[in-house]
């Protein structure tokens, strides 16, 4: 079977380990404010600027509920097609730490806001569902600074009290590749939504991910270990890779492996432990006296998803029905909500196969070349369009097209223009290019008499020839038609 | 016209609206009498020079159509107030100045009150006799070396000795009424979400409640209308609609029915506690009310229900007491051993006790087994007091099973300390309004009070029974001014 090919699989010896994969993905809450206070939430303040009574937890100040983080939450449930709770509480994570003010954080624990989900994964061998086994709400903690003084930690609490989302999957991820696949999807769907701007540089998505290994074909799971607070996919990639070994190695050797809590080492590329299951800490959870237990109402759900916008998977499977996309060409045009938009006024007024192609080929390629995104692409939709209504009425040829295209990518030209200044319009006039023709046999009066006994692999030389005299401009369709006639 | 110390809130506030006082006379009057009872102990802060300042500012452009025109109050240090030291009782806050004022005080000051200082209390509010407060023991003025009971027990003493017209104190288990019934002055606990909650030092946050404490109901009505608002920087705050309290308030309870519960009769209860509670039965007859049987049947648990919650609560609410941000710090090798230095040496023995006790309640393993039980007895014991208010409209009991104990008599022996809030308590777990109305002496001449519980958000009605009791009554505080001679 295909499916066996693209498994992901660990050999040693005689036996095979699959990879059994689940994240925790904190997601940081698009919004202007925090969770419960009013600060600003904007990244790169100076330290400490953005910190309210509440947040540095003063004597007798009290937590109130952000309203927009919770309809933020609620949405990202949706697009999670996630069961929404009506009524979810807010529950204090005591522990001690410079960085968490009030020496507990306000998360959810047993009833939190977003229940079981799915997301869809697009899979080279095909679709792949990971289930959601709940989404909460909870306060991000400050940031601890040791590297600024030799003795001494500095706090930053501007993170203090940010909302953020933490989305649980099941275990149901089992590669590398399907990490990648479910991160990126989790990011396009809260950016389709507009609830996390998916910034993993700003540390706006980071993950937990536990990693466990099982003989292949054993039902039961094995002992996890969670690798704490990794910040870049590549890195999730990476540490997964290193930790399956690493406990592959163990049971192979005759070990067991510990439950515990790991880091991953980016610069050694490897996980080490940062404490076991016995020092794991005793949370002692307990709902937060100071907020009484979130309700939501039916309307006030159904409000929200009146307000949910085309997400990506609805839109794919509307690209692959009415523009006859392959699933994989429109899984690319989806991916983010910038590139969609970007090709659907693309095609408002040019023909949908070039478009498609230009897009995911020249332009992806270039841009990534100039390392830009599709918002900031010096091409616009209008003009790419242009252009590729030039090459479809015959104006241009494929191949001075992109010579065009490199000069729009200088600075957003008419395509129009840029043909005329640099006299690149494609020769079509018949007598033209006979004349042309006839000129090249001329030249090449043997090789024409050796296409005429036969050695038809000749014909792509006069082509050629012919292209060539012209400047690149001679209209290759009509070149060929001649030339077929003249030879 | 009497002395202007031992004129009662209404009283002044009359006084200097006919212009026959000003703010600047009472406000002098006041520390006068402050500075002469030092003994007492009562104030941890005071901020004497401040307040005639304010008030002579007041006297220049008098707005007497406030509720509280230039009236001079101390407050218990448990309310956060702007620019002036708020240590709850602690060493841990021993230097900590708010740059913010709670919601209660900021609405006193709004109605023209100024601030005289700040008063003693149990460290964090965790104590029934003002023993815990790191700036030491309160003095009763009823008796040398008796206790003022707690934790509001600067507030009682202050009233009590007529430093302060009125205060306000809070109540998580029975620190209004224990103290006022200690030190024969009334004390009302509202009902939960009645007061904000912002800027109160938390004690435990799903029972905290402040409260006003006066020489008499008509006092404490005014400032409870005062002090009583919703507010939405507390989640918990509750808006209903609020009566004038004092416009409203009357002495015809005629058909009232009021409930005694027969769990009340706590075994080996003093038979002076058990008189004096008779005699209420019948000052609430004499008015006209009608008496009624009641039965709440799990009154028994509400002592160690409120001592698994609170101390559970606690321990979270005072995690951020961490020599971190403020307040005090001792020296570490590490941040680890920062905290425990900072907490061991800035927390006193009950506070301590009581962190423990909650972290303990609250570990895994533990948590079904004592929190999590202790709030379903939490329920049951709010649902008998929903049955009986099917019967009756308010209830009456003891405030407390004794009079004032002497200082150190109880120090060493934390669970009759804790038994001292047995009549307090449950009110607290249901969230209900309830108030201490002084209503006799002991056999010590010590006073002896009177608690009337009501059903929540009906705090007029619970006024109007005590005001038509305390008329009955007819209580005279016996107060020598041994202190000051």
């Amino acid at each position: 079977m295909s499916k066996d090919k693209s498994e992901y699989l660990i050999n040693r010896k005689d036996n095979q380990y699959e990879v059994v994969i689940g994240l925790e993905v904190h997601a940081q809450v698009t919004s202007e404010s925090k969770l419960f206070s009013t600060s600003s939430t904007k990244f790169g303040a100076e330290p400490n600027t953005q910190v309210s009574l509440v947040d540095a937890a003063l004597p007798g100040m009290l937590p109130v509920i952000n309203e927009f983080c919770v309809k933020q939450a609620i949405k990202t449930g949706i697009g999670l097609k996630a069961k929404i709770n009506k009524r979810s509480v807010f529950d204090r994570k005591n522990y001690f730490y410079a960085d968490l003010p009030q020496g507990y954080q306000i998360s959810q624990f047993k009833d939190p806001i977003v229940g079981e989900g799915k997301v869809i994964l697009d899979m080279p061998d095909g679709q792949k569902e990971v289930g959601i086994e709940r989404l909460h709400l909870e306060q991000d903690a400050g940031k601890s600074i040791h590297d600024l003084d030799p003795k001494n930690t500095f706090v930053d609490l501007n993170r203090s009290g940010v909302a953020l989302m933490e989305i649980v999957s099941k275990p149901d991820l089992r590669s590398p590749d399907e990490v990648n696949a479910y991160v990126k999807k989790l990011r396009s769907i809260m950016r389709y939504l507009g609830t996390c701007d998916g910034n993993m540089q700003e540390g706006s998505l980071r993950a937990d991910v536990n990693v466990s290994v099982r003989k292949k074909g054993t039902k039961e799971f094995g002992t996890r270990c969670e690798i704490k607070n990794v910040n870049s996919i590549k890195f999730m990639q990476m540490a997964i890779e290193y930790e399956a070994n690493r406990q592959v190695d163990l049971i192979e050797d005759g070990h067991s492996i510990d439950q515990e809590t790991r880091l991953f080492d980016t610069k050694k590329n490897e996980t080490r432990s940062m404490r076991s299951k016995e020092d794991a800490h005793d949370y002692r959870y307990f709902p937060d006296p100071d907020l009484l237990p979130l309700e939501v109402s039916d309307d006030f759900i159904e409000k929200l998803k009146s307000e949910i916008p085309e997400l990506p998977d609805e839109k794919k499977k509307r690209f692959i029905e009415k523009f006859k996309l392959s699933p994989y060409e429109a899984t690319i045009l989806v991916s983010d909500n910038e590139t969609s938009n970007y090709f659907e006024n693309v095609i408002k007024k040019s023909d949908v196969k070039l478009a498609t192609n230009w897009i995911i080929g020249e332009l992806f390629a270039a841009l990534n070349e100039k390392n830009l995104e599709i918002i900031e692409s010096p091409i616009s939709a209008g003009n790419l369009s242009k252009l590729i209504n030039l090459i479809k009425d015959g104006t241009i040829s494929g191949k001075i097209a992109k010579t065009v295209f490199e000069h729009m990518m200088e600075g957003d030209k008419d395509p129009k223009k840029i043909v005329e200044e640099k006299g690149l319009k494609q020769e079509s006039d018949p007598k033209a290019l006979e004349a042309l023709i006839d000129k090249v046999i001329d030249d090449n009066r043997e090789k024409a008499t050796e296409y005429k006994s036969g050695k038809v692999k000749l014909f792509g030389f006069f082509v050629g020839q012919v292209m060539k005299v012209s400047g690149g401009k001679a209209n290759p369709q009509l070149v060929n038609k001649i030339l077929k006639k003249k030879l | 016209m009497s002395e202007i110390t031992k004129q009662s809130l209404s009283e002044l506030i009359k006084n200097i609206k006919d212009k026959k006082l000003s703010s600047t006379e009472v406000t002098k009057a006041f520390v006068e009498r402050s500075e002469k009872s030092k003994k007492l102990n009562a104030y941890v802060t005071e901020d004497f020079s401040a307040a005639i300042d304010k008030a002579k500012k007041f006297d220049q452009n008098p707005n007497l159509d406030l509720k509280l025109p230039g009236i001079p109050m101390a407050v218990k240090d448990l309310f956060c107030t702007k620019n002036v030291k708020t240590t709850a009782g602690s060493k841990i806050l021993n230097n900590f100045i708010p740059t913010y004022e709670s919601t209660v005080t900021q609405n006193i000051w709004n109605e023209g009150a100024i601030l005289l200082g700040k008063l003693n209390c149990d460290e964090f509010a965790m104590g029934s006799s003002n023993e815990t407060s790191f700036f030491g023991c309160v003095q009763n003025p009823i008796d040398k070396d008796l206790v003022p009971g707690g934790s509001s027990g600067g507030s009682s003493s202050a009233v009590a000795a007529q430093l302060t017209p009125i205060t306000i104190g809070t109540d998580t288990g029975g620190s209004i009424r224990q103290p006022a019934s200690f030190t024969g002055i009334v004390g009302l606990k509202p009902t939960y979400g009645s007061c904000s909650r912002y800027g109160i030092v938390a004690f435990a946050s799903s029972l905290d409640q402040a409260g006003p404490m006066a020489q008499n109901v008509r006092d404490c009505a005014l400032l409870h209308e005062v002090i009583s608002s919703y507010d939405e920087k507390d989640s918990t705050s509750i808006d209903f609609k609020r009566n004038n309290y004092v416009k409203e308030l009357t002495n015809n309870i005629k058909g009232k029915k009021i409930g005694i519960p027969k769990e009340y009769r706590v075994d080996a209860m003093p038979k002076e506690i058990e008189d004096l509670w008779k005699k209420g039965i019948d000052y609430v007859k004499d008015c006209g009310a009608e008496i009624i049987d009641i039965s709440l049947p799990h009154t028994n648990y509400a002592l160690p229900t409120y001592y698994i919650v609170a101390p559970a609560e606690a321990s979270s609410n005072l995690a951020r007491y961490d020599g971190v941000k403020y307040g005090f710090r001792a020296d570490g090798e590490n941040l680890i051993d920062m905290y425990e230095k900072t907490r061991s040496e800035g927390f006193g023995a009950e506070v301590q006790r009581r962190i423990m006790i909650g972290t303990y309640v609250l570990s895994s393993g533990y948590y079904d087994a004592y929190y999590l039980k202790a709030q379903k007895v939490r329920k049951l014991i709010k649902n008998d007091f929903d049955e009986a208010y099917k019967k009756v409209d308010a209830i009456l009991t003891p405030s407390t099973p004794s009079s004032a104990f002497k200082i150190g008599e109880k120090t060493n022996d934390p669970v009759s300390m804790y038994l001292n809030d047995i009549f307090t308590v449950p009110v607290n777990l249901a969230g209900l309004p309830g108030i201490s109305i002084p209503a006799g002496h002991d056999a010590k001449g010590y006073p002896l009070g009177l608690q009337i519980i009501g059903k929540a958000f009906d705090e007029q009605n619970l006024l109007n029974i005590a005001y038509a009791m305390e008329e009955k009554i007819n209580f005279k505080n016996k107060i020598t001014d041994w202190w000051i001679k």
